[in-house]
C-alpha cells in the first residue's frame, strides 16, 4: 500500500511516515501542496492523507488537483481545527469517518486506511 | 441560589458606554411620566378654570349691576309715594288758603273747624296756624295755644318766605309724638303774603314700612346733617345720628355701596325729595340679593371639581398605562439587545477557543508523533528495548498529549456554535463541554458535583451553543450560591411527554419566595451592587424559551435551589 502524506507541518508528515515505514506501510510525504502534485507523477498512490489546513491552498483543493492527476486516489483528510463546518465539508469529500482530528492515533490512522482500501470510502 | 447569574457579564462591571446609557434611560421613566402628566394636565385644566374663572365674574358683576338697579327701582317708587303723601297735605293746606280769606283763616273757632275737617279727611293733622309776614301768629287751632308767637327769627320762616313752602325736620311733639310741620306762603290777591303752617303727625314711618318687610332690606329717611327722620333697621331709632356718610342727594337716584361695621356689605340707593331735608335712603343686603347665585356658582364649583377630578383620574391612568407600556417595550429591547449581545460575546470566546485549540492541536501532533516514534524505535530496535525508563518517559508524554488533546477537542466542540439549525443533541456531552470550564472552580470552592445522566436518555434537539449557554449559566448560579463546601446533583430523566427533564440542584443559600417570583424577570437583580446586570437568567429563560422547552424553580432558603428544565426530544421533532 502507497501512501502520500501531506501536511505544511514537515516534522509532523516526516514522522509518520516513518512510523508507518515500521509497521510495514510505505509511506511518502509532501510539505507543500505542489511538491505532493509533481510526487504524484513520479509515482502511483493509493491513499493520499491530506492536511486540510495548508498555506496557499486547502487540502480539499488539493484533493480536487489530485484527484485530476489520478482518479484511482483515495483520499483521508487531518485537521487541527474540529470546527463542525469543517467536519462535514471533509465527510462530503471523503465519506463519512474519514476525518481525523489532530492528534491523531497511529493506530486509528492504520485501521482507517485499511478501510480505505478495503471499500474505497463512501463517495 | 444565587438570584442573578455570574457568568461572564461580571467581568464587564456594568461599565460598558451601552450599560450606562440604559440605565439613563430607566432612571428617566419617572421624569417623563411627571412630564407627560403635568403638561396634559395643565393643558386639559387651565381651559375649563380660566372659562369657569370668567363665567364667575361675568355673572358676579352683572348681578352686582342688576341689585343696584333694583334698589335704585325700588328707592324711585318708594320716593314716589313719599312724595304723592307730602304733596297731598301741601295741596289740602294749599286748598285752605285758597278757599278761604285770610279774615276768615283768622277767626279761631273757624280754623279750628277746618283743622277738624282737615283731620278726618287726611288724618295726623294735630294742629294749624296762620302766620303773618312779620313772623307773628295770627290765628291757632290746636292742643298748645300758641297764638300771638312771633316765628320771625326761625329758620322755618325764612325759607318758607324764601321757596314759598318749608318742610320741617322731624321733632317730638303733642304726647311726644314725632311730628313734622308743613308751612305754605300764600300771596293774596292785594299782595300781601301769610303763612299756613300745619303740624302732622309722622305718618311716613308707615309708608317705608311696607318697603322693609322684605327681607333684610332697610328704608328710611335722613337729614342733611345726617340724623334720623324715620326709624332705621341698621342705624337706630328716629332722631338719632345715623353713622352713614353719603354723598351729595340728588333729584336722581343715586346708588353706592356701603359696608357696615358687621362687615356686612349693603347696596343704598338713596334720592332727596324736593322741598324737604328729606332724603330717602333704601337699602339692600348685597349677600341677600347674591345668595342665589352664590348656591349655583358652589354647585358650579362642585361639578367643576368632579370633572377636574375625573379628568385628572383619566389623563393619570392613560400616562401610566402609556409609560409602563414603554417601559415595558424598552426593557424588552433591551433585553434582546442584551440578549444578541450575549450570544455574540459566547460565539466570540467559541471561535478564540476554536482558534487557540487548532494553533496547539498542530504542534501536540508533532509532538504525539516525535513521542510515538521513540516508541516504535524502542519497539523495534533491540538496544533500546531495555531501557525501561525511556519507554516510561515515553509513555507519560504521550499520556499527557492525550489529556492536552482532550481539552482541546472540548475547546473545539463549545466553539461549535455557529450553526443555527437545530440538531440531535447528546445531553451528557453538552454538559461534560460546560462543566470541564467549571471544574477547577468546583475543585477550588470544594463542591462535589454528582451527575446522573442514564445513557439511554433520548437525543435533545437544539442549538448546542444556547444550551451549552443555559447550563453554564445556570451551573455558575449555583458556584455562586455556594460560597464553601456544597452539591451539585445534575440529574436528567425521561418524562412521558416528548421532553427530556433535567434537575439541576445545589445546596446553596436559596432563594426567598418574594424574589423567587422575580427570579425571570429582566433587570431583577439582589446583585447590582457587585455588577450584576440582572439580564442573566432572563436571558436563561429566553434561550430555553427558543430551544422550545421550559425553565422552572423550586426554592428553600438555606436548603437550595433546584432548576427544572424541559428539553424537547428528538421523538418531538418526528412528531
Amino acid at each position: 500500500m502507497q501512501i502520500l502524506l501531506v501536511d505544511d507541518e514537515k516534522e509532523l508528515v516526516s514522522t509518520l511516515a516513518e512510523r508507518l515505514g515500521y509497521r510495514g506501510i510505505d509511506a511518502h510525504w509532501a510539505a507543500t501542496p505542489n511538491d505532493a502534485i509533481s510526487m504524484l507523477s513520479d509515482q502511483n498512490y493509493d491513499i493520499a492523507v491530506l492536511d486540510v489546513q495548508m498555506p496557499d491552498m486547502n487540502g480539499f483543493e488539493l484533493k480536487e488537483q489530485m484527484e485530476g492527476i489520478c482518479p484511482e486516489l483515495k483520499f483521508i483528510f487531518m485537521t487541527g481545527h474540529g470546527s463542525e463546518e469543517c467536519y462535514y465539508e471533509g465527510c462530503s469529500h471523503t465519506g463519512e469517518a474519514f476525518y481525523l482530528v489532530k492528534p491523531v492515533e497511529i493506530d486509528s490512522l492504520i485501521e482507517k486506511l485499511n478501510k480505505v482500501m478495503l471499500d474505497g470510502g463512501k463517495r | 441560589m444565587a438570584q442573578e447569574t455570574n457568568n461572564t457579564e461580571k467581568k464587564s462591571q456594568g461599565t460598558g458606554p451601552g450599560t450606562k446609557l440604559l440605565i439613563g434611560e430607566f432612571l428617566n421613566y419617572r421624569r417623563i411620566w411627571l412630564l407627560s402628566f403635568v403638561l396634559t394636565a395643565a393643558f386639559a385644566i387651565i381651559p375649563v378654570i380660566f372659562f369657569a374663572v370668567l363665567d364667575y365674574n361675568l355673572t358676579q358683576r352683572s348681578l352686582e349691576n342688576d341689585a343696584e338697579a333694583r334698589a335704585s327701582r325700588l328707592a324711585s317708587n318708594t320716593w314716589r309715594s313719599l312724595a304723592f303723601f307730602l304733596d297731598e297735605r301741601k295741596n289740602a293746606l294749599n286748598y285752605v288758603v285758597q278757599s278761604n280769606s285770610f279774615e276768615q283763616l283768622e277767626n279761631t273757632p273757624q280754623l279750628t273747624e277746618i283743622l277738624d275737617f282737615l283731620h278726618e279727611s287726611f288724618g295726623g293733622f294735630t294742629d294749624i296756624g296762620i302766620i303773618d309776614a312779620t313772623g307773628v301768629q295770627k290765628a291757632y287751632a290746636g292742643p298748645h295755644g300758641l297764638a300771638g308767637r312771633n316765628y320771625k327769627d326761625q329758620q322755618w320762616f325764612k325759607d318758607t318766605m324764601t321757596h314759598g313752602i318749608s318742610v320741617s325736620d322731624v321733632f317730638l311733639g303733642f304726647r311726644n309724638v314725632p311730628h313734622i310741620s308743613i308751612a305754605l306762603r300764600h300771596t293774596t290777591p292785594d299782595n300781601t303774603y301769610f303763612i299756613i303752617r300745619a303740624t302732622i303727625e309722622h305718618q311716613l314711618p308707615k309708608i317705608l314700612s311696607e318697603v322693609k318687610t322684605s327681607g333684610n332690606g332697610d328704608a328710611f329717611l335722613i337729614n342733611a346733617r345726617g340724623v334720623l327722620q324715620t326709624p332705621s333697621h341698621y342705624f337706630g331709632n328716629v332722631l338719632e345720628k345715623a353713622n352713614i356718610a353719603l354723598p351729595l342727594a340728588t333729584e336722581q337716584t343715586r346708588t353706592m355701596r356701603i359696608t357696615l361695621e358687621n362687615r356686612q356689605d349693603l347696596i343704598a340707593a338713596f334720592r332727596h325729595i324736593p322741598d324737604t331735608p328729606f332724603i330717602l335712603v333704601v337699602l339692600k343686603s348685597q349677600k341677600e340679593i347674591m345668595s342665589p347665585w352664590h348656591h349655583s356658582q358652589v354647585t358650579l364649583i362642585q361639578y367643576l371639581g368632579i370633572s377636574i377630578s375625573v379628568v385628572l383620574l383619566w389623563i393619570w391612568a392613560v400616562t401610566t398605562y402609556f409609560v409602563r407600556r414603554l417601559q415595558l417595550l424598552d426593557r424588552k429591547r433591551s433585553k434582546y439587545f442584551h440578549m444578541a449581545e450575549y450570544e455574540n460575546k459566547m460565539a466570540s470566546i467559541g471561535r478564540l477557543a476554536a482558534g487557540v485549540a487548532h494553533e496547539i492541536n498542530n504542534p501536540l501532533a508533532i509532538i504525539n508523533e516525535k513521542a510515538g516514534l521513540i516508541k516504535d524505535m524502542a519497539h523495534f530496535k533491540e538496544e533500546l528495548k531495555k531501557d525501561t525508563r525511556l519507554l516510561e518517559t515515553v509513555d507519560v508524554i504521550l499520556a499527557s498529549v492525550k489529556r492536552c488533546s482532550r481539552i482541546t477537542r472540548q475547546l473545539l466542540s463549545f466553539g461549535r456554535q455557529t450553526q443555527t439549525a437545530p440538531v440531535p443533541l447528546i445531553l451528557k456531552s453538552v454538559l461534560d463541554e460546560v462543566l470541564v470550564f467549571l471544574i477547577k472552580e468546583a475543585q477550588l470552592k470544594n463542591i462535589f458535583i454528582d451527575i446522573d445522566v442514564p445513557d439511554d436518555l433520548p437525543q435533545v434537539v437544539g442549538n448546542r451553543g444556547k444550551l451549552q449557554q443555559v447550563l453554564l449559566n445556570i451551573v455558575n448560579n449555583a458556584f455562586a450560591a455556594m460560597p464553601k463546601d456544597g452539591r451539585l446533583s445534575v440529574s436528567a430523566q425521561k418524562t412521558d411527554d416528548p421532553f427530556v427533564r433535567l434537575d439541576i440542584r445545589d445546596s446553596g443559600c436559596g432563594i426567598s419566595p418574594e424574589n423567587l417570583k422575580h427570579i425571570f424577570e429582566p433587570f431583577f437583580s439582589t446583585k447590582t451592587n457587585q455588577g450584576g446586570t440582572g439580564l442573566g437568567l432572563s436571558i436563561t429563560y429566553g434561550l430555553v424559551q427558543e430551544l422550545g422547552g421550559r425553565i422552572n424553580v423550586e426554592s428553600k432558603v438555606n436548603e437550595g435551589t433546584t432548576f427544572i428544565i424541559y428539553l424537547p426530544t428528538t421523538t418531538q421533532k418526528e412528531e
